[in-house]
């Protein structure tokens, strides 16, 4: 620093931000951010909410690794859970057992990891159905409904090998289903489930890769993509509903500093908190009870974690038709498995572009949709919801046979019918009840003229310039 | 929880007139067109009118800017809800202490887990309630432009990148060769993706019952007789010396006398006194099928419900399985003991693309 240079400031804190930007002159940029402006909606704090359980997932995922041990190696329990003492278990399950009873503050952890991820699905798809329905998909925001869909993917993904990892009864037959269902794609299955598996099931690597599958890179690609969720949130700025003052040409809402981000600090503050008291007081995914997998056993009411309930259940629904032709063989579980999750996953990534091509709706919305203004399009959404709604229910179909004490193979018929002809019917409901709605409200629904003032509302405004130039004067005339 | 509209507050402003509005978002200083600004006060009065103090000065105030008649009702009531938050610091603050005191003692995990619930849900509480109260809702409107660039940056970005490109191409070996160079690396290194598993080969039609006249035995490696199995009932076992194997696991079921039992053409003498055996691993996705009712003679699956018809060699009759559980051939060698003729009717567990080649 050159002798002439300002003079030292006293606080601490001063004096390391000083320190930072004589070196990274970020006075200039901090300050934009701090000023940035937030619209506030309820709705919009979902997403947030599955960021916060991100941030627990990875607090609390990076304390069990301390202590879980990914290896498939046999060994005798002798630790402290009397009833499996002097059993044969891999050495990952007797991890996980010692991490529940033998290390301290290990179960709470434990569990608040699994309710975490729990959320952090469910977060997840009530945010995606959220920017669904208000339409907060469309341009500008095609790449990051992308990037959204991409987070889904990955969040099943590593919830799936996540409770894979334990190696008790139930993750063991979960596996196993992962492993038929890779079986079944055609021409490259065997390959593929050899390869993944590192043999034939139950595979002598299978813990080992999904670790480090599961800890490092889904969670690195995770972080990777939330930024750039974020950041393109922040370049775009966030989309918000019609209100007065608020147009397609500006953003209504909060400064960052200090009000928005105190809310969003308390926001991941109780997220935590409720993530603590659960993980604390409910019992979640106690492996203890499924005792060490053996390939040979299974127990009924055998159910995954709630967010592959939909492909659990759709695998149950699916008759029992396979295509066989020329000695070579289409298995069962491919179409429910792979067929109709694949389907599910291209029909969303790709339904912005869809959607624009339809409605020939391919300007700039940075006002929200209510839902009941796109009736066809939240139509298709709830139809869509009511489908895999349906298929989540078929998950559970034994166990509500037993509670309700009705034959599962009727259950199962039920839900064939119902997985069918429900969805329209709902859809067909919601499209009325939309068109009810908005005809109450005095909007036209869905109409071009709606779409096309838009967009020239832009351009008379876009007129005069970039902007700068017009509006500079202008504070120094209003203060 | 935390956050509610302000639309009370902005419908106002736009009720009276709607410049104001308008106004804000011009005349926002904030935006970094206008840095000069800054210094300045930034609100104009037509801002403050809408019922909002400013909100850099009172930032660090203790005043609540919502008493902006300087009511002494609204000062109390900002008080008590300092309190509040206060205390709720203080019993985050407790709760902590508590939870170290907890861990130090031994740990409890409910104890742990409520007690860092009422640490963390301490500080989230009092951090909203001072939000809420204590910090400037005033809604600000920051002018939004469109993403794209204009037409003239779009040109001279072109115009630069064109000229290292022309630069580039107008070496021509060096991009073919390099491009080469990349394409065969990029081949080379997908290569030890094949060591990841071994190749698919014989081991998923066949099992260890292929060597033929292998006792069958239970998980515990014992051997067994016919009579060892009541009738109705039905044992877990696998192939002598194979107890651990995924996809040899067998269902011995002994059939009643009186059930009547309807072998496949060809397998007439696969039945050992009422014996049958059938794979355990379900054609659908391989979960083991466990449960067995004897009286109608149905296997169920409880992973997805399949369901087999063991008097009609487990033929699937209902649920996603298409497929019989393969069978085993039965006989019994001179100690008495049951064994395995041969390998199973077909590849067992779930189905997969060559199964039948």
């Amino acid at each position: 620093m050159s002798p002439k240079g300002p003079r030292p400031e006293r606080l601490l804190t001063h004096r390391i931000a000083r320190w930072v930007d004589t070196r990274l002159g970020a006075a200039k940029f901090a300050r934009t951010a701090l000023n940035k402006v937030f619209p506030d909606h309820w709705s919009f704090m979902i997403g947030e909410l599955g960021l916060y359980c991100f941030v627990v997932l990875v607090l609390t995922g990076v304390y069990l690794t301390f202590f879980f041990d990914a290896s498939t190696n046999k060994v005798l329990y002798d630790g402290s859970y009397e009833p499996l003492v002097g059993v044969e278990m891999t050495q990952a399950y007797r991890s996980a057992l010692e991490l529940s009873f033998d290390v301290r503050a290990g179960l709470v952890m434990r569990q608040i990891h699994h309710w975490a991820a729990l959320l952090f699905l469910a977060s997840i798809a009530v945010h995606l159905a959220r920017v669904f329905f208000t339409g907060a998909f469309r341009r500008p925001r095609e790449i990051n409904w992308i990037i959204g869909c991409t987070l889904l993917i990955l969040a099943l993904l590593n919830g799936l090998f996540g409770y894979s990892l334990l190696d008790d009864q139930l993750s063991g037959t979960g596996l196993r289903i992962v492993y038929s269902i890779t079986l079944s794609i055609p021409v490259v299955g065997t390959w593929l489930a050899s390869l993944l598996f590192g043999g034939e099931f139950p595979g002598p690597d299978i813990i080992e890769r999904l670790y480090v599958i599961h800890i490092l890179l889904i969670p690195a690609a995770i972080a990777v993509l939330l930024a750039g969720h974020l950041g393109i949130l922040v370049r775009q700025k966030h989309s918000q509903f019609p209100g007065p003052g608020r147009r397609e040409d500006n953003v209504v809402g909060e400064r960052m500093w200090p009000t928005y981000a105190a809310k969003a600090l308390g926001l991941f503050f109780l997220t935590s908190a409720v993530l603590a008291f659960l993980g604390g007081v409910f019992q979640i995914n106690p492996i203890w009870i499924y005792g060490p997998f053996d390939p040979a056993q299974v127990s009924a009411a055998s159910q995954p974690d709630w967010y592959m309930g939909w492909l659990d259940g759709a695998l149950r629904i699916m008759p029992g038709w396979e295509i066989r032709a020329f000695g070579f063989e289409i298995p069962n579980p491919f179409f429910p498995g792979i067929l109709l999750a694949g389907l599910t996953f291209t029909l969303l990534f790709a339904w912005p572009f869809l959607e624009a091509r339809v409605t020939g709706d391919y300007a700039e919305h940075n006002l929200l949709d209510r839902p009941r203004q796109r009736p066809v399009r939240t139509a298709l959404g709830a139809a869509t919801i009511t489908f895999y709604g349906v298929c989540f229910l078929g998950g559970a179909a034994d166990v509500l046979a037993s509670t309700f004490g009705l034959s599962v193979n009727a259950i199962l018929w039920t839900f064939r019918f119902l997985v069918l002809l429900l969805p329209p019917i709902v859809g067909w409901m919601v499209y009325r009840l939309c068109k009810e709605l908005s005809a109450r409200d005095g909007v036209p629904t869905g109409s071009r003229v709606t779409v096309r003032e838009i967009p020239g509302r832009l351009r008379r405004r876009r007129g005069p310039g970039p902007g700068e130039g017009v509006e500079a004067p202008e504070p120094a005339a209003g203060g | 929880m935390t956050d509610d509209p302000r639309t009370p507050a902005a419908g106002e402003a736009a009720a009276d007139d709607p410049r104001p509005q308008e106004r804000a978002v011009t005349d926002d200083p904030r935006t970094p067109s206008s840095g000069e600004a800054v210094t300045d006060d930034p609100r104009p009065p037509g801002e403050a009118a809408g019922g909002v103090p400013p909100a850099g000065p009172a930032y660090g105030s203790n005043e609540a800017p919502r008493a902006t008649a300087g009511d002494d009702v609204l000062t109390r009531h900002g008080e008590r809800v300092e309190m509040r938050a206060a205390a709720c610091f203080v019993v985050s603050f407790l709760a902590a202490a508590v939870l170290a005191a907890v861990y130090w003692q031994g740990g409890q995990p409910q104890a742990e887990g409520v007690l860092l619930a009422v640490s963390l849900g301490g500080i989230g509480v009092g951090i909203v309630l001072w939000a809420k109260h204590f910090m400037p809702d005033d809604e600000v409107a920051e002018e939004r432009h469109p993403m794209a660039s204009t037409e003239e940056e779009v040109a001279s970005f072109t115009n630069d990148f064109q000229a290292g490109e022309s630069t580039l191409r107008s070496r021509r070996i060096l991009v073919a060769t390099a491009g080469g160079a990349c394409a065969a690396l990029g081949v080379a290194i997908l290569f030890p993706i094949r060591s990841l598993g071994p190749r698919p080969g014989r081991g998923l039609k066949e099992t260890a019952f292929k060597a033929g006249g292998l006792r069958v035995v239970r998980e515990d490696g014992s051997p067994v007789r016919p009579d060892d199995v009541e009738p109705g009932g039905f044992i877990t076992v696998f192939p002598d010396g194979h107890t651990d194997s995924a996809d040899a696991s067998t269902l011995l079921i002994r059939l009643r006398p009186s059930q009547d039992f309807q072998p496949v053409p060809g397998r007439q003498d696969w039945v050992v006194d009422d014996l049958v055996a059938y794979s355990k691993i379900c054609t659908h996705v391989g979960c083991p099928v466990g449960l067995y009712q004897a009286e109608v003679g149905l296997l169920l699956c409880p992973c997805h419900q399949s369901t087999f018809d063991v008097l009609e060699g487990a033929r699937p009759v209902f649920g996603p399985a298409a497929r019989a559980l393969p069978q085993l051939p039965l006989g019994l060698d001179d100690q008495g003991y049951v064994i395995a003729t041969g390998d199973f009717s077909s590849p067992t567990g779930p189905g997969f693309w060559d199964r039948d080649r």
